[in-house]
């Protein structure tokens, strides 16, 4: 049932322009900042040679690319998850979703699952963009390991938060606005909180603000450190929005 | 899957649903048996489209309980929704699926096995009279063939209860003929429970008849039930040279006479005696140059009005 309404998710991209518009647009820019990268590494080489311990090409040009995709991810998830929900209370095709023999549950995992599947796409397709170095050298596959699967949680993340935007309204820009604020506002305040409440040595008050700082804990990863705290918060972020959007949803049915 | 207790596919006992302090429903209590279908009548904003959404799991009502097949919709929802099939209001299509492609979703999230799903799928398409446009957007379907995808994809999982909410609004006259003779087809092998505030469709296509007003049901019963609820009979009555009313009263089985109009009279009777023929004889003996007499439709219409006026009134 889930896979059923993925599917259907992933066929209702592919059928608008916005799908294809966001493949097209992220893979240019981030072929043209891949390709910049490989340019300047290959200019400082000889200077890199020199040094005792040189930083490699995953470190130089492969993490700062995963960096950038999540930069543009920002921007992007909150315009792919507007829709998920607003728009169909909007066009009242919710009910032929509840009338379904499927609950709360169901529903709200099967659009997560889609929207997922198809950042994992984005990530996948970038990823080529790294292993197409291996015809000139090595890679440091831990590392890259590392970054793609950071950047796979964090986009999971990205669609847990935006879904719930979703589910707050019937126009989705109003939606993609409250899920990007939602991001800015865990960017900022969530690094600073962590770094705060550290710094006065509130160890506890600290970790439990981790979980609400996404981005703080895609930093292990970015360094090829996996850092069970760090995956166990993400997961947590993306259980919590979603239960906020299943009783979201299912106090809607209950006020009408 | 027929059981003894198969025979009320719908069973709903004092449903009521407030918001805030509104009502929109008051303790409406339905009942279903295999194989009928119940027309459900009321103006707008008489909570119809309100039980339906209750009837569905779409909204909880505020106290009552929904049985259906015999499976509480509150405590196995999900049993209970694979057993209906709901056309809301307003259909719930996705324009930018094929008319195939969104059945066979429907048929997916319905629980039609993979090994069935292409029968079904071809089974309500050509039920819904839908088989040349299969392949085509939804969005790009006139409002017709939109409404037949509705009911297409209520049907599409054989359930045991069809819940249309207004299937014929915003159709031509044409395209209301044939979704009534499909929602008729429809009855033979399902309960179907019509929402609508046309009467003649009612009369036509309706086993049982309710009529909501104000939230509560005001009128319950079989279809034949109605002409026996409207007792009084009443013939329209044309006179050129119309004598005193007295005199027209004084003629034998009429109950009593009223002015309808210049020239016009409107004359009641009960029980067995038509007066008609004494009243066209008289009429001619005594020159009162009868130019009409009619008798009046005694039809749902008269008990709707009656029933939802006398409600204002009161």
């Amino acid at each position: 049932m889930i896979f059923a309404i993925a599917r259907k998710e992933l066929k209702t991209l592919f059928t608008s322009p916005m799908a294809w518009a966001v493949l097209t647009f992220m893979q240019l820019i981030l072929a043209y900042f891949f390709l910049r990268r490989v340019q300047d590494y290959m200019e400082i080489q000889a200077q890199l040679i020199q040094m005792p311990n040189p930083p490699g090409v995953t470190e130089l040009v492969i993490a700062p690319l995963y960096l950038t995709i999540v930069t543009m991810m920002l921007f992007v998830v909150p315009l792919l998850t507007m829709r998920l929900i607003a728009e169909e209370r909007r066009n009242q095709t919710m009910v032929f979703l509840i009338s379904a023999p499927l609950s709360m549950t169901q529903i709200v995992i099967g659009k997560f699952t889609g929207l997922t599947a198809f950042l994992l796409l984005i990530i996948g397709i970038t990823t080529l963009m790294p292993l197409s170095l291996l015809l000139a050298g090595q890679l440091d596959f831990g590392l890259l390991a590392s970054l793609s699967g950071g950047v796979a949680l964090l986009a999971a993340c990205f669609v847990a938060i935006g879904l719930y935007a979703s589910c707050l309204t019937v126009h989705p820009f109003i939606a993609a606005v409250v899920s990007f604020c939602i991001l800015l506002a865990l960017l900022l305040a969530g690094d600073a909180a962590v770094d705060g409440l550290k710094a006065r040595g509130w160890t506890i008050a600290a970790a439990l603000a981790q979980v609400l700082s996404p981005f703080k804990n895609f930093e292990p990863f970015s360094k090829g450190v996996i850092d069970s705290y760090a995956i166990a918060c993400l997961l947590l972020l993306i259980v919590l929005f979603l239960i906020l959007t299943i009783r979201r949803l299912d106090a809607a049915r209950l006020r009408g | 899957m027929p059981t003894q207790a198969a025979d009320i596919t719908v069973s709903a006992q004092g449903l009521s649903r407030r918001f805030g302090a509104h009502t929109a429903v008051n303790n409406v209590s339905i009942e279903l048996k295999r194989g009928e279908i119940l027309g459900f009548l009321g103006p707008n904003g008489a909570g119809k489209t309100t039980t339906m959404q209750m009837l569905t799991g779409n909204l909880a009502p505020t106290s009552g309980a929904i049985s259906i097949c015999g499976i509480d919709l509150f405590e196995r929802p999900i049993a209970a929704k694979a057993r209906i099939g709901y056309l809301p209001e307003h259909p719930p299509l996705y324009r930018e699926l094929t008319v195939r492609e969104y059945l066979d979703l429907a048929a997916r999230l319905h629980r039609v096995p993979n090994a069935r799903r292409a029968a079904a799928l071809d089974d309500a398409l050509t039920r819904c009279g839908l088989t040349d446009v299969s392949k085509k957007l939804i969005g790009t379907l006139s409002k017709g063939y939109q409404q037949r995808t509705g009911i297409a994809q209520a049907i599409v999982h054989r359930p045991d209860v069809v819940i249309l909410d207004e299937p014929t609004v915003g159709l031509d006259p044409n395209q209301i003929r044939e979704i009534r003779s499909l929602i008729h087809e429809l009855g033979a092998s399902y309960s179907v429970i019509l929402s609508t505030h046309i009467l003649p469709e009612v009369e036509g296509v309706c086993d049982r008849v309710q009529i909501l007003h104000q939230g509560a049901t005001v009128f319950s019963d079989i279809i034949a039930g109605l002409k026996e609820f409207h007792g009084n009979r009443t013939l329209l009555l044309g006179l050129k040279l119309p004598p005193a009313i007295d005199e027209i009263a004084r003629v034998n089985g009429v109950a009593g006479v009223e002015p309808a109009g210049e020239k016009l009279f409107r004359v009641s009777f009960a029980g067995d005696i038509d007066p008609s023929e004494e009243l066209a004889r008289r009429a001619v003996e005594q020159s009162w140059g009868l130019f009409q007499l009619t008798p009046t439709q005694s039809s749902l219409e008269d008990v709707f009005v009656q029933l939802t006026r006398k409600e204002e009134l009161s």
